[in-house]
């Protein structure tokens, strides 16, 4: 086979995978175009292909609806404070379970793991009933305090950890620098491209959140982007299409930008489980 | 056992008796300290709920008012014909969903893994975009673009020629609707799962191969099926327990319409949990759910895991 039948066989292939890519990639471009777009133009047909300028006009709308600002801070808080607290969760476990033996190490690590099977929706209820009793109900602790403990993170660090060799530890120790030395100022630096990767995946776990968000914050201006979107639109009465779009826009944007960014990472901390599992 | 470990003794047993003692309590004691922050959280949050719920399945009422009910939640179960219903749409979005999206996403790996094709990490990179997005903003993008009059969807189906199709309004076009847009937002993702499985595979066995005369056929159910078997269990499994537990999509995008075609059992054990606050059987409904999901998953893993 020449290279150049070759070449003219991989077309075919190449131009259905392009297709697929489109169909992928086609509704963002078709979100953002239709969210800088007026309530009038959003399902004209053939629809617009270059923005319009109501993109200002449609987030101020949306600003009087659900109070954009604040639910804008409210994801940034939930998402930031629960990733840097899972991480660290993490972080500290992960290099127990990698870096010790100790009795109950086998034991502990299994049950941990065990929760993986178990759907979230058992949680629920109690958890529901907890933050009632603590008086958090409709708090930023609510909903962040369930997400610190991510039994997934802590088996990504310590198949991580246990990579790294022994003797790194002990050089460290050897020059007679305590344990939190060790961990920060040798573990950490070594493990940073694992716990990016590991930020991300939290990250984007986190603001996507809808469940339980949805059920703990109760009242509109403790609702993170995802719940007060979803509580806009299934407000048939309201048909402030314009509004609604340009607010689920805004909720992809930070993500597409994590993603487009650091890419690499990003699939890498999605594939740990994967492969390694 | 693990303290008679002979490297460490020694050098310890040099050091003056009582500081030995203190740093080897310290040292023996670390590994907990670490772990408290984990084992705490995962207490309060993940083990106590779990225990808690089985135990509030058996009761009924709320509050002060909460009486031991026995298993009479179960068996209200068993007789609700909306729980049933709840199940078989469930099902049904599985049964059609999971093989339909893990077989295009076998192809779509295959395809961005050929020598043949050009600008493969573009490719990559688009079909893997939708796993980023989160499942409420998919769902009010599928809303208008499925939208049975004006959305883009119905439009371009008229431009073909063929006729509208009523898809959040008709019993089967709304699961459907579900199943396109959860093959829209997860085929990428096992996509990408299954190129890097794709990318481990020897080169060495495709040549051997190729000279015995296999053709590409064969060698796709020799060599690349066989070797791809434990992510394809990883994959399976992740998916059936994640279509198990669906909520976000249908919450979204059908609210569980039309007459409760796409009633998800997650959204009934919402329901009863946070509209009627039956705690007792929304708390049964869950452990419903958790013996399908382990059950399913157990069954999974017998049929494919075993022959590894």
């Amino acid at each position: 086979m020449s290279s150049r039948t070759n070449r003219l066989r991989g077309w075919p292939l190449t131009l259905g995978l392009a297709a697929v890519a489109g169909l992928s990639v086609g509704p963002f471009y078709w979100l953002a175009v239709a969210a800088t777009q007026k309530d009038a133009d959003i399902f004209a047909w053939p629809p617009a292909l270059l923005p319009g300028g109501s993109l200002g006009d449609n987030l101020e709308r949306l600003e009087a609806k659900i109070g954009l600002g604040r639910v804008l801070v409210n994801s940034l808080v939930v998402a930031g404070v629960q990733t840097a607290g899972a991480l660290v969760v993490a972080l500290l476990a992960g290099y127990a379970f990698a870096k010790f033996r100790f009795p109950g190490r086998g034991i502990l690590f299994a049950l941990l793991l065990s929760t993986l099977v178990v759907p979230e929706q058992v949680m629920l209820v109690p958890l529901f009933e907890m933050m009632m009793s603590f008086g958090i109900l409709d708090s930023y602790q609510a909903v962040i305090l369930p997400g610190l403990c991510v039994p997934f993170a802590i088996f990504l660090m310590r198949q991580a950890l246990s990579g790294m060799p022994d003797e790194l530890l002990d050089a460290a120790r050897v020059d007679g620098a305590g344990e939190i030395r060790v961990l920060f100022g040798v573990v950490v630096p070594v493990m940073r491209p694992v716990l990016a990767a590991l930020a991300i995946f939290l990250f984007l776990g986190s603001w996507n959140q809808f469940v339980w968000p949805l059920i703990a914050l109760r009242s509109p201006e403790m609702h993170t982007l995802p719940v007060a979107l979803a509580t806009l639109h299934g407000m048939k009465a309201d048909t402030d299409y314009g509004a609604i779009l340009a607010g689920t826009a805004l909720s992809t944007v930070p993500l597409m930008v994590l993603f487009l960014v650091l890419q690499r990472q990003f699939i890498s901390g999605l594939l740990a489980g994967a492969t390694k599992g | 056992m693990t303290a008679l470990a002979p490297t460490a003794a020694p050098a310890r047993a040099a050091a003056p008796p009582a500081r030995n003692r203190r740093a080897l309590l310290r040292r023996r004691a670390l590994p907990y300290l670490l772990l408290a922050p984990a084992l705490i959280t995962f207490g309060v949050f993940k083990a106590y709920p779990i225990v808690a719920s089985l135990l509030l399945s058996l009761t009924t009422g709320s509050g002060a008012a909460t009486r031991n009910a026995g298993l009479s939640n179960y068996r209200r179960l068993l007789d609700d014909p909306l729980f049933w219903t709840a199940l078989g749409n469930t099902a049904k979005i599985l049964v059609v969903q999971v093989p339909l999206m893990l077989a295009l996403a076998l192809l779509l790996a295959v395809g961005i893994n050929s020598a043949l094709v050009r600008w493969r990490a573009v490719w990559r990179l688009g079909v893997f975009m939708p796993t980023v997005t989160g499942l409420v903003a998919t769902g009010v993008m599928f809303a208008f673009l499925l939208n049975t009059e004006h959305g883009a969807v119905n439009s371009l189906l008229g431009q073909l020629g063929l006729p509208a199709v009523d898809w959040l309004g008709d019993p089967f076009w709304a699961r459907m609707a579900i199943v396109l847009l959860l093959t829209w937002h997860y085929t990428g993702y096992n996509a990408v799962i299954y190129l890097a499985g794709l990318q481990g595979i020897p080169r060495e066995l495709y040549e051997a191969a190729m000279v015995d005369g296999a053709g590409p056929l064969r060698r796709f159910f020799s060599i690349t099926l066989p070797a791809l078997r434990p992510v394809l269990l990883f994959t399976v499994v992740l998916s059936t327990i994640g279509t198990l537990q669906l909520f976000d999509e249908p919450y979204v995008l059908t609210r569980g319409g039309p007459d409760n075609a796409t009633l998800t059992v997650s959204m009934y054990l919402y329901d009863n949990g946070f509209r009627y606050f039956d705690f007792g059987y929304a708390s049964a409904i869950a452990y419903a759910l958790t013996l399908i999901v382990s059950v399913l998953g157990a069954i999974q893993m017998r049929l494919m895991g075993e022959r590894e």
